[in-house]
């Protein structure tokens, strides 16, 4: 008798908890390709991180939007000194961090001071390195002084390196991330699941959400079945090639967005026979994008001339350069005095689009009498063998920097290459504000990189984000790493 | 007997003890630096090396291995490089998985198997004799993760009536954890559950020729009381040192099987571990695994001596 | 099986009326004869080129142009399960190779030895086996690299203590038999009865074990493959065009169903095999199955 009512109990909570289901759901499972190592983006480079914790848990000064561009977050306003070296941040009042203590002008210079500090492990350092002083004016008002004007400040602020931690928290915020964002930390199943919660105390806007699980799902293999089943509804960085297996379904919605990560051939230029023109060149006339872009990323992704996305006001489109044509790049091999051709390693690290990627260029390089030999690397060799100590002939990653032409003026970057007049060109840049004539600049660099055919220029990184057609509210394009969940929400 | 039992568990540790110098060595020339790899693509030199610091990897080898193994004596198994969490907590973690992932496995190869092998026995050589026995040649041949694959096609895909991948974590509730449990336990227990069949049969067959079962059924016992009560108890030796080797096989067959559900078990940690240069964590999860065949495999002799005590003379 | 009529034991006709009357034994050959021949035909004929891509035609079903359709590089997938089994009989069989050109001396010479020799050589024999053979393979890859030769050490170096334990115990059964104690009654020493006398009367043993391993090395390879540690693109591998298959199971479940085929077809035939030599050469064994 008490077991049926029991039964009957459960019986009518289930009912229940079935009728408040029909408004609007409140709860949201995302699947992320890559578990992070840890919840500090001020302590770490990887961007698995910063697709949790970014806009969710932690808040900087400024954010990055959307669309690249910088708006207004902890700090609601700020004034710009003529001479562009000082800058006065207004902050938001009433603003708690998760623990409940309060937020203040303390916090952001404690944040930046460590930051920039000596020992500080941030990955991305050169943010700050502009930063001359940090001063608390009064608890809403903070001043920071650089050594010399810098046009991207606002915008590095508003990096995922750059977010404001309270001295209370930071060394524990690997594990137990405690920031002002709208979503708090509740609990992290290693190698399986991250859950946040909506926090009680928030000072901005409401978000609709109460409740987003990140679900590590690595592979694709794994993640259509589970999109399909609806355990997962969201993925807002999918695996391109899996596209097919769920364009048909009209549950779903697919966004097709653009990266910043210039997918690229990069070739070691100091090593023979790379250091000729005209092997780097033929190089470039045997690839044929349309093929690699099918292949390795159905079809999806932008072809690229020189390193600029598509997307970027700056783009110069040179993709007409080298053609698609094993006939040149034939004669211009044998011009180099290759005409039998020659052998060279292609390493390649994890991402589907570089092992796909690379099978695809060795058998167009073997067209051409280049026999490539593939060598698949982790992330920890390829770091270490072929970015740190350069002992690579060719390899292929994207390079997911927003605007990052300046990687080709870098002294012993691993692309082993030095070219004065481009080099001139960055360092011009640095110091032109004036817009017309960066753009003349730009320009200028993108038709040396393409002439000098550095590397093999592939395609721009397509983010390919699928979610539940019901949801609303997702970021289309991927500006930087972040999965911004400050609007998404359900529809009904 | 005090002093084989002595012998054998000193040759156990002494095993152990080489196991872990092995493990350090092998991991101390893995290509590549964990340091550089948590920092990325635009730290400086300098910065990776303040990390190496704070990480003690700059320590002088000798003193990083007595540190480690000490302790390891206490169950300290260190920190994660990755998750920064002591090692412990990870692993009693993916254990959760693992462990229920095995013995689920184990019990149902067993529950297949044993049954299978008394058929196949108590009719040699006839027609259902010959299609079990067809069944578990066909079970032997099979990958494991290819059957998974098609497991995962079959139920998932197709019925949607389990889930393809992943582990909703036991705080989810125990039905929903069993269930995506349930295919890679059977995608691990096929294979197994074909040699165990085989295994279990012979021994049967083989104790059936002996003199005392003759003796059995010349005194008229029927024949399904002498297979039950006489020669499945005798088989059971053989039967269970193979069970108990394959349970340590199945802790380690879990690394492809949890690769291709992605389940957050053991085998999964190790495997990306070793990808994320997590040598500290790789270190700890290999000699877990090395420890559980020797104390298996000790087990065993040491059953064996007590079952056969000829055995204990003769090394 | 009771009424067994008596065959001469050891001539080589006696042995081959009883091959031609065991069914594993058949079926294990003409399977095992078929994937060499299919191996071997591969190095002059394919259907296709197995490393031209033709984008164009990627993940197409079975057709008559394709009889196992196309992976996802429009390769035709009867092809380069032709080639692919190239490479896991080469991985296979030097592992076994390896197994038994190392552990099979170090067993012989335990056994004849015997004392500390024995002791310490079975005690490294424990050593390794103490650690889960795939672990220690991928753990041997992540340090060497991945590629073929490198999965052939990784799996060779588990077939040693195997093949080493094999002819320990087999030594060991032969040593107290009357022959040898002519032999050395003979003065002969035990490096020649060794040669002599034990070798050859645990060859059987060893053929069998080789069969085994040798399907255990078809599926290693395939794991370690399947895993993106054996051999590399453009060499085709039956695991790794499962790995390959894996994210596409929904739109081109042909591209996993045809390679798994294969793998459990040529373990199936080679493990018949086994079971067959064993059954005709073994009395021992023919009583039990």
């Amino acid at each position: 008798m008490k077991l049926w009512k029991t039964l009957l109990a459960t019986a009518v909570l289930a009912f229940a908890t079935a009728t408040s289901a029909f408004a609007a759901r409140t709860d949201l499972v995302i699947g992320i390709p890559l578990e992070p190592p840890h919840l500090d983006p001020t302590a770490g480079a990887a961007a698995a991180i910063r697709e949790v914790t970014y806009a969710n848990v932690f808040e900087g000064l400024t954010r990055i939007g959307p669309n690249s561009e910088v708006l207004p977050d902890l700090a609601e306003s700020w004034t710009v000194s003529d001479d562009g070296k000082v800058y006065i941040f207004k902050l938001h009042t009433g603003v708690k961090f998760h623990d409940g203590t309060d937020f203040s002008a303390d916090d952001v210079k404690f944040s930046l001071d460590r930051a920039r500090a000596e020992n500080s492990i941030n990955a991305q350092k050169q943010l700050f390195a502009a930063i001359d002083k940090v001063e608390v004016v009064d608890p809403a008002t903070v001043k920071v002084t650089l050594a010399h004007p810098q046009g991207s400040f606002l915008y590095n602020m508003g990096w995922g390196d750059a977010v404001i931690v309270s001295p209370k928290s930071a060394d524990t915020n690997k594990e137990k991330p405690i920031g002002t964002g709208p979503f708090k930390f509740e609990s992290w199943a290693k190698g399986s699941s991250i859950t946040l919660v909506k926090s009680d105390h928030y000072w901005g806007a409401p978000v609709f959400l109460e409740k987003a699980e990140f679900r590590i799902v690595p592979d694709a293999a794994a993640a259509v079945p589970a999109l399909l089943s609806g355990d997962i509804q969201a993925f807002p960085f999918f695996d391109p090639d899996s596209v097919s297996q769920v364009k048909d379904d009209p549950r779903f919605k697919i966004v097709v967005g653009a990266t910043e990560g210039e997918t690229i051939l990069s070739i070691n230029n100091k090593k023979p026979p790379f250091d000729k023109l005209q092997v780097r060149q033929a190089i470039s006339y045997a690839l044929d994008r349309k093929a690699i872009i099918d292949g390795a990323s159905a079809g999806l992704g932008l072809p690229i001339g020189s390193h600029m996305s598509p997307a970027n006001k700056y783009y110069v489109d040179l993709t007409g350069l080298y053609p698609h044509n094993v006939n040149k790049a034939k004669e211009l091999l044998k011009e180099a005095g290759l005409e039998n051709g020659f052998k060279a390693t292609l390493k390649l690290p994890p991402p589907s689009y570089a092992r796909l990627g690379g099978e695809i260029i060795a058998s167009e390089l073997r067209e051409v009498g280049i026999n490539l030999e593939i060598i698949p690397v982790e992330w920890a060799q390829w770091l270490d063998q072929v970015f740190t100590k350069k002992d690579y002939d060719l390899t292929i990653v994207s390079h997911t920097e927003p605007n990052d032409i300046g990687i080709y003026s870098r002294k012993d970057y691993y692309f082993n290459y030095d070219n004065p007049t481009f080099n001139k060109i960055i360092a011009d840049l640095d110091l032109t504000s004036d817009e017309a004539k960066r753009k003349e600049l730009y320009a200028e660099a993108q038709k040396i990189l393409a002439d000098d055919a550095v590397v093999g220029f592939l395609y721009e990184l397509p983010k390919v984000g699928v979610w539940d057609a019901k949801l609303q509210g997702w970021w289309e394009n991927a500006p930087i790493p972040a999965n911004d969940l400050t609007k998404v929400k359900w529809s009904e | 007997m005090t002093a084989y039992l002595l012998k054998r568990l000193a040759i156990a540790i002494a095993t152990l003890v080489l196991a872990s110098i092995v493990v350090f060595a092998v991991l101390e020339v893995l290509p590549g630096d964990p340091a550089r790899l948590m920092l990325g693509m635009n730290a400086s030199a300098d910065q990776v090396e303040l990390l190496r610091n704070q990480m003690g990897l700059d320590a002088p080898l000798a003193w990083r291995y007595l540190h480690w193994a000490s302790g390891l004596l206490s169950l300290d198994f260190g920190r994660s490089y990755t998750y920064s969490v002591p090692v412990i907590d990870l692993v009693r973690e993916r254990l959760a998985v693992s462990l229920p992932l095995a013995l689920i496995a184990l019990a149902l190869s067993t529950i297949i198997a044993i049954p299978i092998g008394l058929f196949s026995a108590s009719r040699r050589g006839r027609v259902g004799d010959m299609v079990a026995m067809g069944a578990a040649q066909l079970g032997v041949a099979v990958p494991n993760f290819w059957f998974a694959l098609m497991l995962i096609y079959v139920f998932a895909v197709w019925l949607h009536l389990v889930p393809a991948g992943g582990f909703p974590g036991w705080a989810a509730g125990a039905w929903p954890a069993l269930k995506s449990l349930l295919l890679p336990a059977v995608a691990l227990a096929l294979p197994q559950a074909a040699i165990l069949a085989r295994v279990t049969r012979s021994a049967l067959i083989e104790v059936l020729n002996e003199d005392y079962i003759r003796t059995a059924r010349a005194k008229g016992l029927p024949y399904r009381a002498v297979l039950w009560r006489h020669a499945l108890r005798n088989a059971m030796i053989p039967v269970l040192t193979i069970l108990g080797l394959q349970f340590a096989f199945l802790l380690a067959g879990t690394i492809i099987i949890e690769n291709v559900f992605y389940l957050p078990g053991l085998g999964r940690l190790v495997f990306q571990a070793i990808t994320q240069r997590d040598l500290i964590v790789v270190e700890s999860v290999v000699m877990l695994l090395v420890a559980a065949v020797i104390a298996v495999n000790l087990v065993v002799d040491l059953s064996y001596a007590v079952v056969d005590p000829r055995l204990r003379t003769r090394q | 099986m009771t009424l067994h009529i008596e065959i001469p034991e050891d001539t080589f006709s006696g042995i081959l009326a009883k091959a031609f009357r065991n069914t594993a034994f058949i079926t294990g050959f003409i399977i095992t004869a078929l994937i060499l021949a299919m191996a071997i035909v591969s190095y002059v004929w394919t259907p296709y080129d197995v490393t031209k891509l033709v984008i164009a035609d990627k993940t197409q079903g079975s057709s008559l142009a394709h009889w196992f359709g196309t992976d996802h590089f429009g390769r035709d997938i009867l092809s380069m399960i032709m080639v692919g089994a190239r490479n896991s009989i080469a991985v296979a069989l030097v592992a076994v190779g390896i197994g038994m050109g190392v552990g099979v001396p170090l067993g012989a010479f335990a056994a004849a030895r015997g004392g500390l020799v024995d002791e310490a050589l079975m005690r490294v024999n424990d050593l390794v086996f103490a650690f889960p053979a795939l672990l220690s393979a991928i753990m041997i890859t992540a340090t060497f690299g991945p590629g073929a030769i490198n999965a052939i050490i990784a799996i060779g170096i588990f077939n040693i203590p195997v093949f080493a334990r094999v002819a320990r115990a087999g030594a060991l059964a032969i040593w107290p038999r009357e022959f040898i104690l002519a032999a050395r009654a003979a003065g002969k020493s035990s490096t020649q009865i060794t040669v002599e006398h034990v070798l050859p009367n645990i060859a059987t043993l060893l053929l069998v074990q080789g069969t085994i391993q040798f399907a255990l090395g078809i599926l290693a390879e395939a794991g370690l493959s399947y895993l993106g540690l054996g051999a590399q693109p453009p060499m085709p591998s039956w695991g790794r065009m499962l790995f390959d298959a894996q994210t596409r199971m929904v739109v081109a479940p042909w591209m996993a169903i045809f390679p798994g085929m294969a793998i459990v077809i040529t373990v199936l035939g080679l493990n018949l095999l086994g079971d067959g030599i064993a059954d005709i050469l073994d009395p021992k064994s023919r009583r039990q199955r």
